[in-house]
């Protein structure tokens, strides 16, 4: 009853893809992390295909959960855990709406898996925003209207404070440059720009 | 008695209404507490995915679900389809699952197994020769004498332009949350355009009393057009449901939403234009032809905006291919007819040594507004350096050319059917209640601006409530319709609200109601500001009942028909083919404007979506097996926000424009980008690209005269 023509290889093809562009994704978005990953590669034990137990550090607060091996970062913290701020949109590490900092550095929770984030210091955007208190970064989205549907934008908050600790103070083409893995549909370039400049302290 | 005036006030007079102001909604958005229907959880729920069609077209021979049934933690597993039915389009659903978790759910669909025998189908709709059964050629039509119009030209000038079959690519994608509350109560999350009437096609599914079922869309992911239906996935949401007594959440995969849940039509054409050697028009005539996916109908009204009285003759031929069906995508048919038009003027232009800003502005007797586009022209002009900075085609040195381009648009806009209530409490409290939704434009900005404006209170005073069934009823966001529809009754029920108020407190100021206005904060009398109340001390006059005001659409208080112009510079690298947008300049009419930022913003993300469509987008069919080839974002190109340049709006913002009434704007400016810039970049290097979008391969055919 199957046509292996059909479908099936397609989806296999696919299924290779992603888990390519996963490990490159990861590793070109923690660099230093990949011989760190290879030897820790070497090492470990394999898990699954079951849920195993992990413990995740988010926003400070430590969460134990069950996960099977192939869960991904995003959808453990939106699936498991409520954390919904950071979205899923592409889920091929593309489109930088799930990007959550990972050790202090943006990274894609779609090319993640849930079970190697333990031990890292994850902070989604619900964490930005200390004591309820927008950030400057996050006044500064609303003062510019940096946000149209909303649903890019946790994304882009988490990539500009990204950017922001490694730089202070960039420059246009260095906020052009470090924003260039998010994507939004609705057309809200101009004003997140202007508020990440803004927050940078940089004259417009 | 004078109650309160319901016309808008003077840009002078006013404190928030043209004014900017962030949108209400921005502190939720940028701290991730905003809940898309994406982001509902319920306890115990079901996750939703579909098993997809490979194939351009296929009759199902079988189809087993029983692998994926047996898998643990797969809770139902359906065929969509039987065998011998037809199967028209790669990414049409073929079976259902629902599992506990996502991934189940995934890999369960995966497991479905079905046989195909593929059929004979089409994806091609760039050239319709040698389409024979895939077409359906319409009547020529037109008006004027054509054959006259061609006599008086001193040239004919003929080109072949077009536009591709793009997706919508909503970035939360289409997808709902059904739960029941026994067997007759439904709660139910939709990511929707239209949450005030979509529980009436839940309660026909369901068989539950509409007044029973309770629809949220708080937040929407956007839509540009495609979210208004109650989609199959909808559909299987709440049988699932119903049948197992869960919650359950559907939420389609990005390779299904790009392939099923939305295009925009294709349109190219063969045109001949007359034209005199001073630049006036003389005649139209075009083929033209595209395809809506799979149907036979589908139509383009050419010329475009140059329409008076420039007589034309027109065919259309719609071609049946085997595609994701379309739906409408922000401004249906104006873009891709804005492109045919505005590039074939740009040609004619250049085919006369004219500058194309001299021969649009010689023909703006064509068009609707022509005193507008004409203020319009000159501020672009005045924006972007044309007229200093233009030069003919092709003249650049080396190989990075620049080029300028331009192009009008046109759309109406007039506000929808709406109704609001406003509620005044006797603690000060002030309710905003609309059946609206927000799926970006700001339409929580929009209530909270005209309530303050209204009532005279701060805008952090009001509280908006929207994306609720059980609000008062609001049309769908479609059409630009919504800023008209919800401005004016939130304009009419905050004026009734006002004067129920003023009744109260006039007795308390000795005045008489009439003498009574609302104004920074208070109720006080118009010539003596001296007796005044506080807003709150008012309302504490207001007892238990709180008042309330209903309002609905008002005509008086709206309007329709914008113009708008865009400039668009372009470097482009001859040697590699690479478009590089250096700056778009949109000048942009829509009346009363709400709030400048929210319009302006508006206008950007037009800007920014045409320049995505005129450079990067294209849903790419493989016509050999007629699937997909580029259903995910990695080859579904999107700008990026290094990709579009410096973008200048200057919204038109003056008495005149702003005593017009309301109008929406959400889809003139996405309009005008595609011709812009295919115009920017055949006057850098001296040929047409006939095509968006402005690939290096396309760049580098047309300079090569590859067709």
């Amino acid at each position: 009853m199957t046509d292996p023509q059909g479908f099936s290889r397609r989806k296999f093809l696919k299924g290779v893809g992603v888990s390519a562009l996963a490990a490159g994704a990861l590793q070109g978005a923690v660099p230093g992390q990949t011989k760190k990953d290879e030897k820790a590669a070497k090492e470990a034990k394999a898990v699954g295909p079951g849920p195993v137990p992990i413990e995740l550090e988010i926003n400070g607060e430590r969460h134990q959960l069950e996960v099977e091996p192939r869960v991904t970062l995003i959808d453990a913290l939106r699936n498991q855990l409520g954390i919904t701020g950071a979205k899923k949109v592409c889920d091929r590490g593309v489109c930088g709406a799930c990007s959550v900092l990972l050790d202090g550095r943006a990274a894609y929770a779609c090319s993640i898996l849930a079970i190697s984030a333990q031990g890292r210091k994850i902070e989604t955007v619900e964490g930005l925003s200390k004591q309820g208190r927008l950030s400057k970064l996050q006044q500064a989205f609303v003062r510019h209207d940096g946000a149209q549907c909303g649903f890019c934008t946790p994304g882009f908050v988490v990539a500009s404070e990204s950017l922001l600790r490694r730089r202070s103070r960039p420059s246009r083409e260095e906020v052009l440059e470090g924003l260039g893995g998010n994507l939004c549909r609705c057309g809200t370039y101009k004003g997140v720009t202007q508020a990440v400049l803004e927050a940078g302290g940089e004259d417009q | 008695m004078r109650d309160v005036e319901k016309a808008w006030p003077a840009l002078s007079d006013s404190t928030y209404l043209g004014k900017r102001s962030p949108r209400p909604a921005g502190p939720d958005k940028v701290s991730g507490k905003a809940i898309f229907t994406a982001d509902v959880n319920r306890p115990d729920l079901l996750h939703v995915k579909f098993t997809l069609n490979p194939h351009g077209r296929a009759e199902v021979r079988g189809i087993d679900v029983a692998d994926a049934a047996r898998m643990p933690g797969v809770v139902v597993a359906k065929p969509l389809v039987a065998a011998g039915d037809e199967v028209r389009y790669a990414g049409f659903e073929v079976a259902v699952v629902a599992a506990e978790t996502e991934e189940i759910a995934r890999e369960a669909a995966r497991r479905v197994r079905v046989e195909y025998q593929p059929l004979p189908h089409n994806v091609e709709d760039r050239d319709p020769e040698g389409l024979g059964e895939w077409k359906n050629e319409g009547r020529a039509r037109g008006e004027g004498d054509v054959e006259a119009g061609f006599a008086a030209a001193d040239q004919v000038v003929e080109g072949r332009y077009g536009a591709p079959i793009i997706t919508h690519c909503c970035f939360e994608p289409h997808g709902s949350v059904i739960e029941f509350r026994g067997p007759e109560q439904i709660d139910a999350w939709f990511s929707t355009q239209r949450i005030s009437s979509i529980g009436g096609d839940l309660a026909k599914e369901t068989g539950v009393d509409p007044a029973r079922i309770h629809a949220v869309c708080e937040h929407l992911g956007s839509g540009y057009g495609s979210k208004f239906q109650f989609d199959v996935w909808d559909r299987e949401c709440a049988r699932i449901a119903q049948q197992t007594g869960r919650p359950v959440k559907v939420m389609l995969d990005r390779d299904h939403e790009l392939m099923a849940a939305g295009s925009r039509p294709s349109a190219f054409a063969d045109v001949k234009l007359g034209v005199k050697q001073d630049g006036t028009l003389t005649a139209w005539e075009s083929r033209s032809w595209g395809s809506s996916g799979d149907s036979d109908r589908g139509s383009l009204r050419l010329p475009y905006v140059f329409t008076n009285g420039l007589p034309n003759r027109q065919q259309h031929t719609a071609i049946r291919t085997n595609t994701g069906p379309s739906r409408a995508w922000r401004g249906p048919g104006h873009p891709q007819m804005c492109l045919i038009t505005m590039a074939a003027l740009e040609d004619a232009a250049a085919a006369l040594s004219l500058d194309p800003l001299d021969l649009f502005r010689k023909n703006l007797g064509l068009t609707g507004r022509p005193e507008v586009y004409a203020e319009e022209l000159e501020i672009a002009d005045r924006l972007m350096g044309w007229k200093r900075r233009w030069k003919p085609r092709g003249q650049g040195e080396g190989p990075v050319k620049t080029g300028l381009g331009l192009s009008m648009h046109t759309w109406g806009g007039r506000g929808h059917d709406s109704q609001c209530r406003v509620t005044l409490s006797s603690t000060g409290r002030v309710d905003v209640a609309c059946g609206t939704q927000d799926m970006g434009m700001g339409s929580r900005s929009v209530l909270a601006v005209v309530a303050a404006e209204t009532l005279g209170l701060p805008l952090d005073l009001i509280h908006v409530q929207l994306g609720d069934n059980r609000l008062p009823q609001s049309g769908a966001s479609g059409g630009s319709t919504t800023t008209g529809g919800i401005a004016t009754s939130t304009r009419t029920a905050a004026v009734d609200a006002a004067n129920q108020l003023i009744r109260k407190a006039a007795p308390e100021l000795g005045a008489d109601p009439a003498e009574c206005v609302l104004r920074d904060g208070e109720v006080l009398v118009a010539n003596d500001s001296d007796r005044a109340l506080s807003f709150g001390d008012a309302c504490a006059l207001i007892g238990q009942e709180p008042i309330v005001g209903n309002g609905r659409t008002d005509p008086e208080l709206m309007t329709e028909g914008v113009g708008g112009v865009q400039m668009a510079e372009v470097k482009v690298d001859v040697e590699t083919g690479v478009v590089e947008m250096v700056k778009l300049v949109a000048v942009q009419d829509c009346g009363t404007i709400v709030n400048l930022t929210t319009a302006e913003s508006q206008v950007l993300g037009g800007c920014i979506m045409g320049i995505s469509s005129a450079l990067y987008e294209e849903r790419i069919m493989d016509p050999v097996t007629g699937d997909c080839l580029n259903a995910d974002l990695s080859r579904y190109r999107l700008a990026g926000i290094g990709d579009v340049g410096e973008i200048v709006v200057h919204m038109m913002q003056t008495d005149e424009h702003h005593g017009r009434g309301v109008i929406g704007v959400g889809e003139p400016p996405v309009i005008s980008p595609m011709a812009a810039i295919s115009n920017a970049v055949a006057n850098a290097i001296g040929v047409r690209v006939p095509y968006v979008p402005l690939t290096p391969r396309a760049v580098l055919s047309a300079l090569g005269g590859v067709k």
